[in-house]
This record gives structure tokens, C-alpha cells and sequence, in this order.
């Protein structure tokens, strides 16, 4: 990539490279995901092909607001981000973690793990490739290893397309988390839609480098270069909210009993979307199943929220039980304790969390009262 | 030889006390010693005399009928035994039963409060160390009365 | 790490002990692989056929070849089950988890344990790796409280610590009748009777958070900063590996930075309502 000074390394795409691309990656037996249109929102779903994808349509978000609408071309990669965050296919909502079978007294686990399909993920945009970073991090970088998102996270072959048109809702660039990738992909792309409709293709990965070879391309010239740039410097321009992020950490650590929390907690439904579309959320539960016949158990795991009040059950009670107190252990693991737990913060700046949030509360506006009031020397 | 004064300005909870103060207070004073199981006082009673324990440990205690004796707090060398004679109607609300054998400063009730009223700087000096005492011993009770350790409520 | 660490291993029950009427202890033996020795302080995840798993502390000391043994109270579905196990049944082990008490940490030093109720099974073996080593340590003290005489945990063990002259055991409960002869009180008011230098002390506090919270406030009263002073957590747990996000306390994981923290770590959030 042209920040790290080496020389660029790409070539240039037509629609029917981009279809041999997704063919050639089911051929190789992978589970090809991409967007697709379901429901009035641009979801992941399997595709086939480039006719799958959600040509031609964008999404106008704000806060609790989402709706698609017609652009006028015939763009495939022409919106931001919609309510499925990859970490659906990585940290799965529900995952077998054993079974155990009871024979007299006896004992016998048995972890049945059968290895995951490989897939490619086509369409994952620079803040969703920081968002699994970040999850490596948490599942990845302790003592003791998510065995299952590993095997996952280490068959898929990530296809990045870079943003050109980024909600109002997102605020990638106050977190250094986008428009643009920067590596940890194995192709990103870049839709040209210049008077044309090209993909410039930069590999990322040996794997990628090895695919691209395989594919009818063009060579890149320097007027692609500049089309790319100009592409992102349109989405860095588009970008409309920003979040604080010096002095947010400490802002939301020395004030647990800011009157802000009183504030959102007024509005905050505890329904939980936030950490659904989350792409960095991870927490999860488990549950204990047993068989009709009481010979066998298993224990799966799934998605749980820091909203759920249960989620801090101990013996005889819950430790957090108001709303305030959900909504302050969300946003304060998120943008301040995430630092300390895994050295970065917890949010991309997807913008996700606004936009679905039913009461359209919105994470910037709420560090930006943090951080203001922490210059007042407020609370 | 130790006189009652230097014995009251001897004990932690007199520690600054006023020599003059001292004076008055030990005036009300006298000694005493009570045998294993013997009562310092009984419920009910005109609360006349106030314990300080300069040797052996005191419980309080309830008696209810059908239910076995209750002990309410135990207490021991340097603490005070009894805080009705403080307020009206002066009369005790629990027994005070020697543990082992003790040795106690007593102090006649009527005697200091009269002296409190006469001076007022007796009677601040005295309330300023019997308030914390007091406060203290109320933060205990909560803590006893949370039953912080009991079983918890099925879930 | 190739081995899954959501596998238990399988344990089997080789004797109960009621200690009270809800109170039971736990010796465990592995079937085939056995978990890391624990060190005092840590716990493991205990799991109950088709019930669920719990964190539960350690209560045996490190002895190679002993059995793993637990004291807990059956409250919730799990630890209930746990506690009606009978010798030859099975249950699930993972472990060892968690950070250990301060036991190396104290050599040189006084070491004042403050124990409350069911507290005094995690500190079980703090207090017997210090025994065994008495040469290493200055003035020992135990302050124990518990709910009623009735409540007392691992009473003959008390009572052989307690002859051994050279510890200091004191015990108070919040409750009892007249056939108790010993205190009747809260627990941080046995911290004056306590012999300790507190230029030089390293005090164990465990025990329900409130109980803690006065005890430690009781503890600097009595001249000890919060760098000397180590608390035990409890958090809701769902893996014990720091990958389900429950037990959360502030930036903390009770798992992984806990359960046992130095207190200036924590004081801080330790008096925040539903942090």
C-alpha cells in the first residue's frame, strides 16, 4: 500500500473478474458470504455471483434510523455497513462447546469438533477488518485460546472493499480505523465507478497475490491509483460524526457516578441491539442441555449482553440491576477498560450501534458529554 | 499508691482527659470485682451504675421467654459496659453478665450526669468521647442485623 | 495452547463432609488426567452433569497427591447439585484459574488473615502453607466470623491451630445463645485484640463484600495501607478463561486479574454501587 512506502502492487478488475473471483473461490470449496438485500437491509448472506449482490443500492442511517434506497448506477459495493457484523460466522450466536456422557457413575467429555468449512468473506470494510483484530485479540491473544473462533477465523479468506460512501452513522475515522484498509486481508478492492465499473485489486496475502494471478485482470495504471485515492478521500470526507477519542478513557473511568448516566439511562431501552450489531461484543453464556434419556449432555455457548439482567448474577442477585448501571458497564468496557484489557478500544466506528439503537442513542454524542464535562472539571 | 484519679486518666477511653476533669469524674468512681456468671446489671433495672472493664470479658444479654438466652454483644478489658444511664428513663436494657472474673471502674450514673449539668466542659468532654462509642457500637449492630453471612435466597 | 480449555476433566467424589446445614466439603480425585497443582487462592470450574458449572475456590492446600478439595454452599441449581454428589459419583474439572494469595509475598512480615463466613474456606490454604512454613513468617493471627457457633467451618482444625501457640486464632459470630462462651460481635472489632506490627503486616481479607469493605476500612484504622491488604472477588462466571465477559469488575476480570487483588488495585471501584 502506497502509506508504507513500498511499491504499490495491483491490478484492475472487470465485472467479470469480480464474478470469476467469487467463482473460483466456491470451486476451491469455500462457503462464499457477501452482501445481499433481505428485509429493507444489506445483510450477509451465501452468493453465487456479482447478480446476488445489492447493485445499485445504498443506506441512508442515522440515529435509529435505516433504510436502503436507490442510487441511480449500477454500484455493487455502494452503501456502509449493515446490522450483521462478520463476528456471526466467527464467534458463531451458538457453538457446542462438549458433550459428556453418563454411563453408571462414570463420566466421558468428548469435544466433537468438526472442522469448520472454509469460507471467503466478500465486501468486509476496513473498520469490520479492525473489528476482527480486535476480537483476535481478545479470543486469541490470553492464555487460554477460543478454540473455535481460531479454526474459523483461520479458514477465512477476507476480500475487503474499501468505502466510498460512508453513512452518517459511521465515524471510522475518529477511532484509525478506516475508510481505508491497511493490511490484514488477502484482496482488498476498490469499486471505480469513474465513467467505468473496474475493482482496482490489491493483494494482501500470499493467498490473495496467488488468486489475483489466476483471475482475467488488467494491468493497474497510475490514473487507477488516483481513483482509488480519490474514493477514499471522498469517504474520509463524508465522514460526519467523531468521537473524542483523547481524554474519552479517562472521562469515563473517574466518573462512574457522572448525572450523564442518570442522563442516557432515561432513554437506554436495555433491549440490547447494541451489543448484537456490535462487531467487537463478545460475551457470551452457557447453557446445559441434557438428553431425554439422562445417558447424555452437552454444553453450548452463545451470544449474551452486559444489558441481560441476569448477565451479573451471583448467588442470590444480580450486582448491576438499573439500566444505568447496563449502559454504563457497555460504554465504559468499550471506549475506556477495552484499552487496558486488550491495548486498544473496543469501538471501530461503525456506526452500527446508532443506527439500531431503537431510541437512536448515539455513542459519540454521549463521549463527547463525558469528555466536555471532564474539561469543566465537572462530576 | 493509685488513686481513683489516676486510674481514670490510665484508661484509653479518659486517654487526654483534663486532670481537673479527671478529678471530678473519679469522684463518682469507685471499685469493683464480680465472680464468673455474676450480673453487673439486670433488664429493667435502674441503670446507677455504668462499667468501665478493666479486667475480663462481659456479654450483654436477652432473656426470652421459651427461647434461650441471647447474647447481643460481648465485650471486654477497656471497653465500657452500659449506655441507659445516658438518657431517660435511666433503666437498663439488657442483662450484663460477668464471663470470667472482673475487675470494673464503676461510675455512679446520678453522680456524673449531675456533674456534666454543673459544668459544662465535664459534660462536652464526656460526650465527646461517648458519642463515637456510641456510633460505633450502632454500626456494628447493622452490620450484625445484615446477616451478611446468612444463607442467601434461592435463586 | 493445544488442549481445549472448555474440556473438563473428569473428577471423582471420594468423600463428603457436611460442615453445616447448607456447607459441605469436597475431596476430589481425577479419574485419568488431573488439572495443575492448584496454588492457594485459586479456584476451579466445577461441572455437574446437564446442571452447569461454578467457580468454586480451593480449599486443600498444595500437597502432591492429595485429593482437590472444595467447601461451598448449594445456593443455586449447580452448587446445590455439587453438594448432594456422594462418593463414587463423577463431575467435571477445569483449572486452576485465578491469582494466588500473597503467601511469598508475606515472608518476613506479620500476617494477619480476616475471614468471614464461608470465607474461610478459600483462605484454608493460605493459612496452612504459612503454618507449614512458621519459621518464614512473624506474628500469625486468624480473625474468623461467621453467622452463629452453628456456622463455625473446619472447627477441629481451628482448635489444632489454636494449640499450636504460636497463632493467634480469634473467632466472633454475629448471633448466638449463652452456651457460647466466645465473642458475639462483628468481625473488624477483633482487629484491636490482633497482634500485628502494622509497619510490617500483610493482611488476607475473604469474605461476603460487605463484610470485606468494613474490614479493610477497619484494617487501614488500624495503620495498614492498601498496598498490604489483599481482598478475594466473586463475579458471575461463565467460562473462567476470560472469553465470556461476566466477571467483569470495572477493567478488572475476577478470572484473570482476580480472584485475589491487592486492595489499592481496586479501592477505588471497590465502594461503587452496581459496578
Amino acid at each position: 500500500m502506497a502509506e508504507t512506502g513500498l511499491p504499490k502492487i495491483g491490478s484492475v478488475l472487470g465485472l467479470d473478474g469480480l464474478q470469476a473471483l467469487i467463482v473460483a473461490l466456491a470451486a476451491r470449496g469455500r462457503e462464499v458470504i457477501g452482501p445481499v438485500e433481505r428485509e429493507g437491509a444489506i445483510v450477509t448472506g451465501r452468493i453465487s455471483g456479482i447478480a446476488d449482490l445489492p447493485a445499485g443500492r445504498t443506506d441512508r442511517q442515522e440515529a435509529g434510523t435505516y433504510r436502503l434506497a436507490d442510487r441511480g448506477d449500477g454500484a455493487l459495493f455502494g452503501y456502509a455497513v449493515g446490522p450483521h457484523a462478520w463476528k456471526r460466522y466467527l464467534h458463531r450466536a451458538t457453538e457446542t462447546l462438549f458433550r459428556v456422557r453418563r454411563i453408571g457413575e462414570e463420566l466421558a467429555f468428548d469435544a466433537p469438533r468438526e472442522p469448520p468449512p472454509p469460507t471467503a468473506f466478500i465486501g468486509v470494510r476496513a473498520c469490520e477488518l479492525a473489528a476482527m483484530a480486535i476480537q483476535d485479540r481478545v479470543f486469541q491473544g490470553g492464555p487460554y485460546l477460543n478454540t473455535e473462533y481460531a479454526a474459523r477465523r483461520s479458514q477465512a479468506f477476507l476480500v475487503v472493499v474499501n468505502c466510498g460512501d460512508p453513512a452518517a452513522t459511521c465515524f471510522c475515522t475518529s477511532m484509525d480505523t478506516g475508510p481505508r484498509v491497511r493490511a490484514g486481508y488477502d484482496i482488498a478492492l476498490t469499486e471505480l465507478l469513474d465513467g467505468r465499473h473496474e475493482f482496482l485489486a490489491e493483494p494482501g496475502s500470499d493467498a490473495g497475490a496467488a488468486l489475483l494471478a489466476y483471475l482475467p485482470t488488467r494491468p493497474v495504471a497510475e490514473a487507477d491509483w488516483q481513483a482509488a485515492d480519490a474514493v477514499a478521500a471522498r469517504a474520509a470526507a463524508g465522514i460526519r460524526r467523531h468521537l473524542p477519542a483523547a481524554g474519552i478513557k479517562d472521562a469515563l473511568q473517574h466518573h462512574p457516578e457522572h448525572p450523564r448516566w442518570d442522563d442516557v439511562a432515561e432513554r437506554c431501552l436495555a433491549c440490547a441491539n447494541c451489543t448484537l450489531v456490535c462487531p467487537t461484543c463478545f460475551c457470551s453464556t452457557v447453557e446445559d442441555r441434557s438428553d431425554l434419556d439422562g445417558a447424555g449432555a452437552a454444553r453450548v455457548r452463545r451470544w449474551d449482553s452486559c444489558f441481560d439482567r441476569h448477565f451479573s448474577y451471583v448467588h442470590g442477585g444480580a450486582v448491576r440491576t438499573q439500566t444505568r448501571s447496563h449502559y454504563r458497564q457497555w460504554m465504559t468496557h468499550k471506549l475506556a477498560h477495552w484499552w487496558d484489557q486488550f491495548a486498544s478500544s473496543g469501538c471501530v466506528g461503525c456506526g452500527r450501534c446508532i443506527a439500531w439503537c431503537p431510541v437512536g442513542i448515539d455513542i459519540t454524542a454521549e463521549a463527547a458529554a463525558f469528555v466536555e464535562g471532564e474539561a469543566h472539571g465537572d462530576a | 499508691m493509685e488513686t481513683l484519679e489516676s486510674t481514670v486518666l490510665a484508661q484509653p477511653f479518659f486517654a487526654g482527659l483534663d486532670p481537673g476533669i479527671a478529678a471530678l469524674i473519679a469522684d463518682c468512681a469507685r471499685n469493683h470485682s464480680f465472680e464468673l456468671g455474676a450480673y453487673l446489671f439486670r433488664e429493667g433495672d435502674e441503670a446507677r451504675e455504668f462499667f468501665m472493664l478493666r479486667e475480663g470479658d462481659v456479654a450483654l444479654e436477652i432473656q426470652a421467654p421459651g427461647r434461650p438466652t441471647l447474647v447481643l454483644s460481648t465485650t471486654q478489658a477497656g471497653d465500657i459496659v452500659g449506655a441507659s444511664w445516658l438518657v431517660p428513663p435511666y433503666r437498663w436494657n439488657s442483662d450484663a453478665r460477668a464471663r470470667s472474673r472482673v475487675r470494673a471502674l464503676g461510675f455512679d450514673a446520678a453522680c456524673l450526669r449531675a456533674k456534666c449539668d454543673e459544668d459544662p466542659r465535664t459534660g462536652y468532654a464526656m460526650m465527646k468521647r461517648f458519642a463515637p462509642l456510641l456510633v460505633h457500637r450502632l454500626h456494628a449492630a447493622h452490620l450484625q442485623l445484615l446477616d451478611v453471612y446468612g444463607r442467601t435466597a434461592p435463586a | 495452547m493445544s488442549v481445549d480449555p472448555y474440556l473438563p476433566l473428569a473428577y471423582r467424589v471420594i468423600a463428603v463432609r457436611q460442615e453445616t446445614a447448607d456447607v459441605a466439603t469436597l475431596d476430589l480425585l481425577p479419574v485419568g488426567a488431573a488439572i495443575p497443582e492448584p496454588a492457594p487462592g485459586q479456584f476451579a470450574m466445577l461441572y455437574v452433569f446437564g446442571v452447569g458449572d461454578v467457580p468454586i475456590s480451593v480449599s486443600g492446600a498444595p500437597v502432591e497427591g492429595a485429593p482437590l478439595m472444595h467447601t461451598l454452599r448449594g445456593v443455586g441449581p449447580a452448587s446445590r447439585a455439587i453438594t448432594r454428589l456422594r462418593p463414587g459419583q463423577e463431575l467435571g474439572v477445569r483449572g486452576p484459574y485465578g491469582t494466588v494469595w500473597p503467601v511469598a509475598e508475606a515472608e518476613g512480615h506479620d500476617v494477619l488473615f480476616v475471614a468471614g463466613g464461608l470465607g474461610l474456606a478459600p483462605l484454608r490454604p493460605a493459612v496452612r502453607q504459612v503454618l507449614a512454613n512458621r519459621e518464614r513468617y512473624g506474628r500469625v493471627s486468624l480473625l474468623y466470623g461467621t453467622r452463629s457457633p452453628q456456622d463455625i467451618l473446619y472447627r477441629e482444625e481451628l482448635a489444632g491451630w489454636r494449640r499450636m501457640l504460636d497463632v493467634q486464632i480469634e473467632v466472633t459470630v454475629d448471633r448466638a445463645d449463652a452456651s457460647w462462651r466466645g465473642a458475639v460481635g462483628v468481625v473488624p472489632d477483633l482487629i484491636p485484640r490482633a497482634c500485628f506490627d502494622p509497619a510490617s503486616t500483610i493482611a488476607m481479607v475473604c469474605g461476603p463484600e460487605v463484610m470485606m469493605r468494613f474490614t479493610v476500612l477497619a484494617l487501614q484504622a488500624a495503620g495498614l495501607p492498601f498496598e498490604r491488604i489483599f481482598v478475594s472477588l466473586e463475579r458471575s462466571m461463565k467460562c473462567g478463561i476470560g472469553l465470556c465477559g461476566h466477571c467483569q469488575f470495572g477493567r478488572e476480570f475476577v478470572c484473570k486479574q482476580g480472584a485475589v487483588m491487592r486492595y489499592d488495585r481496586i479501592a477505588a471501584i471497590f465502594t461503587v454501587r452496581e459496578i
